[in-house]
């Protein structure tokens, strides 16, 4: 076991090393229509982007969207940021998520992460847990929860990576 | 030794081949967390120092590394429970390496060995994860192969044993060895005619098996060594509709949860959603008979479960309403569950400036129906090394395990104030859920107010009133000898008052009161308070005070959390 282990570890070491250069892990999740995404290939044409996890049963969560929601237009305009909100629910709420979000009128590009591929390769522990990407998809900054307000913090943050 | 001269030797020689870009492109990437607790006596609720038995202090502890270069992902988790926290089970007392692994993914061939965590279709069938909050960990430790012919198409194999606490993964173990195939075909990824259709199709399939050689030891039972099981499902979708079903079904597998019984298993799992902007509605139904599957034939409670039945009821989080949480009954159920949601337009009279978020719920679970069947002449039910019952597929028994009809209005006022209120209504088997003997099930119903204050940009007050009336009152006459069943039973006050400072600080205090518990020992006070820090990834957490018995419940899977009173630490970071 051990052998083979490092033997699959060094032969990976050399083929790993063509691969793209962003914070994003290798990673294929759903989204609403469910189509695959493959998350290493996300991106916002240069634009910084942000990806937010999230969960139907956490209430800051469902906060932390209602507020983007709210400014999302305006932080479009002005900064051509995109939103990417990782849904991290089990099996049982898949089917609901998209009536949940239409219902909330949240305008994201939702994904699901039902077995917590993305959150575990993402070091996210508890969910509202957001990122924000460079355009070059590195993580530039990162919070854990969500206080009301919090997200004009987010905002600033944007603000200085996107001129 | 030489082992190592060679690692070295190889990656000298990586580094001399790509020089700057092996330098650059490795990425490592970790989290931490711990949860520490103080436990003091509080004779108010029963804790002295005979039963707190010199645990005084209770810690989790968690750290995992991970390292990326490019499609090679490898990981490595180490855990730490000395001793675990109240609640937690005992078994969890330890530290070391919990997990590790190693995925090389191209995005058309992916291998890891090592720890999976994986799940096919909803997991009926085969799911493993971690939930940290629960102290539940059932990874595969072994291989995976996952193979993607063509767009649309995934085919997936997983081999290897289930982690049981700290048990080692040697053959000498008793728990059983899974494999498992499945098939997934997005048709409209994978036809060129169909990419753009409106009527969107996927279908799946799967089959896992578990060999336990020790099973046929059984001294009283012949226990089968192999149990398969399989299952097939569908999503289909066309515009605002969507479809998706999924069916399994297990060979028999008597087990110390069936109470080895030798029927086979079935669960059937259905939804049906419409939705466009504004407006969301779905309806899900279920039936789960005698869908236990573990890796070992004599496990209890949570232990090596190999798949997972979703709950499709709604999931409360607000501390109420959360004290009666569902839990999945594998043994059998009929669910339904019925969810609206509605947002009124801005700009209208019931909208007003920002608009109206409408939620509507219905979720019920009962019992199925099961009929004696005839053993050697004569009727019998549930009897151990027979076929147990027989149970008509669409029957629904009268015997209500739970339901729950709520209504939630979420709206913000104006730039200073919102509001969240709920109503729900609860019934709840509590012999069947929480092994309660002969308590009468919980019939209540509760009302919730969160009211948020903006003070400007950073500053908030928050406050959150909730309301429990139980249909037992305080002149409910509890026989002597069962006051312990009437834990949490009765009438709930409680409010919870926070101030936050975005996007760093918060600090709150909150108290429950069951006011209305027909022991009147039991009529307690639980106040607790909480500072949080945060900054970036890390969150720091204080809080003291007392906390009530209750439930914690991720995904129908369950943690009795018993009564104590103390101060609680709880680190979290990543980087």
């Amino acid at each position: 076991m051990k052998k083979l282990l490092a033997t699959l570890l060094f032969g990976f070491l050399f083929f790993g090393l063509s691969a793209q250069n962003s914070d994003l892990p290798n990673i294929t999740l759903k989204n609403l229509d469910g189509e695959s995404v493959i998350i290493a290939e996300i991106n916002n044409e240069g634009k910084p982007f942000v990806m937010t996890f999230w969960a139907t049963w956490c209430g800051p969560c469902v906060k932390e969207h209602n507020a983007l929601t709210e400014v999302y237009d305006d932080w479009v305009e002005e900064t051509g940021v995109k939103i990417f909100s990782v849904s991290i629910d089990d099996a049982r709420s898949t089917a609901k998520i998209k009536p949940f979000v239409d219902g909330k009128g949240w305008p994201f590009e939702i994904l699901l992460d039902v077995n917590k591929d993305l959150a575990r390769a993402m070091n996210v522990s508890n969910p509202p847990h957001t990122f924000l990407f460079n355009g070059e998809g590195k993580i530039v900054w990162q919070h854990t929860g969500y206080l009301d307000g919090g997200e004009e913090d987010l905002y600033q943050e944007i603000l200085k990576i996107s001129k | 030794m030489k082992k190592l001269t060679l690692l070295i030797v190889f990656v000298l020689g990586i580094t001399a081949v790509y020089g700057q870009d092996f330098l650059t492109k490795s990425k490592v990437a970790g989290s931490f967390e711990v949860n520490t607790q103080y436990y003091m006596a509080d004779e108010g609720i029963g804790i002295t120092d005979s039963t707190l038995n010199n645990k005084y202090l209770g810690i989790n502890g968690f750290g995992k590394v991970q390292y990326t270069l490019g499609n090679f992902t490898a990981g490595i988790r180490f855990e730490s429970f000395q001793t675990p926290l109240s609640g937690f089970r005992p078994e969890l007392e330890g530290s070391g390496i919990a997990n590790y692994f190693a995925t090389y993914d191209d995005g058309i061939i992916g291998i890891t060995v090592g720890d999976i965590y994986d799940q096919f279709g909803s997991g009926l069938i085969f799911r493993t994860y971690e939930e940290w909050s629960l102290g539940f960990d059932n990874s595969l430790r072994g291989l995976r192969a996952i193979y993607r012919p063509c767009e649309g198409v995934t085919l997936k194999g997983v081999y290897g044993k289930q982690r049981y606490y700290w048990a080692s993964y040697s053959k000498d173990e008793t728990r059983g060895i899974i494999r498992g195939f499945d098939g997934e075909w997005d048709l409209n990824q994978s036809i060129k005619s169909l990419n753009n259709s409106k009527f969107k199709i996927g279908v799946g399939g799967s089959f896992v098996s578990n060999y336990q050689s020790a099973a046929s030891n059984d001294p009283m039972y012949n226990i089968p060594e192999n149990v398969a099981a399989t299952a097939g499902r569908i999503n289909m979708g066309y515009g605002r509709f969507s479809f998706s079903t999924e069916y399994a079904y297990k060979m028999n597998n008597p087990s110390a949860i069936n109470k080895l019984i030798y029927k086979n298993g079935e669960a059937l799992l259905t939804s049906l959603a419409y939705s466009q902007k504004g407006l969301g509605v779905v309806l899900q139904l279920k039936r789960v008979d005698n869908m236990s599957f573990k890796s070992d034939y004599t496990a209890t409670e949570n232990d090596l479960d190999i798949n997972f039945i979703p709950p499709i009821n709604y999931t409360h989080t607000h501390s109420l309403p959360a004290m009666y949480s569902y839990s999945t009954q594998p043994n059998g159920e009929m669910g339904i569950q019925f969810q609206v949601n509605y947002l009124i337009p801005k700009k209208t009279l019931l909208g007003g400036k920002y608009g109206t978020k409408l939620a509507f719920n219905y979720s019920q679970v009962n019992d199925i129906v099961r009929d004696s069947i005839n053993y050697k002449g004569n009727m019998v039910i549930n009897k151990k090394g027979t076929l147990g019952y027989s149970s008509p597929f669409f029957g629904i028994s009268d015997k209500v395990f739970y339901r729950d009809i709520n209504f939630e209005i979420d709206k913000r006022i104006n730039k200073k104030w919102s509001i969240i209120v709920q109503y729900i209504n609860l019934i709840y088997d509590i012999e069947t859920i929480e092994g309660h003997k002969d308590a009468p099930t919980v019939k209540a119903d509760i009302a919730f107010l969160d009211l948020t204050y903006k003070i400007n940009t950073k500053n908030s007050i928050r406050l959150e009133l909730q309301h429990l009336w139980d249909c037992i009152g305080t002149s409910y006459k509890v026989e002597e000898g069962s006051e312990k069943d009437f834990i949490k039973r009765g009438n709930w006050l409680s409010a919870l008052l926070e101030y936050s400072i975005a996007p760093k600080w918060f600090v709150s205090i909150a108290d429950k009161y069951n006011y209305g518990n027909p022991v009147a020992d039991y009529r307690d006070h639980y106040v607790t308070a909480s500072v949080g820090f945060i900054k970036d990834a890390t969150r720091i957490t204080v809080s003291g005070g007392r906390q009530s018995e209750g439930m914690v419940c991720v995904g129908g899977v369950c943690r009795v959390v018993p009564a104590s009173s103390g101060v609680s630490l709880t680190i979290t970071t990543s980087f």
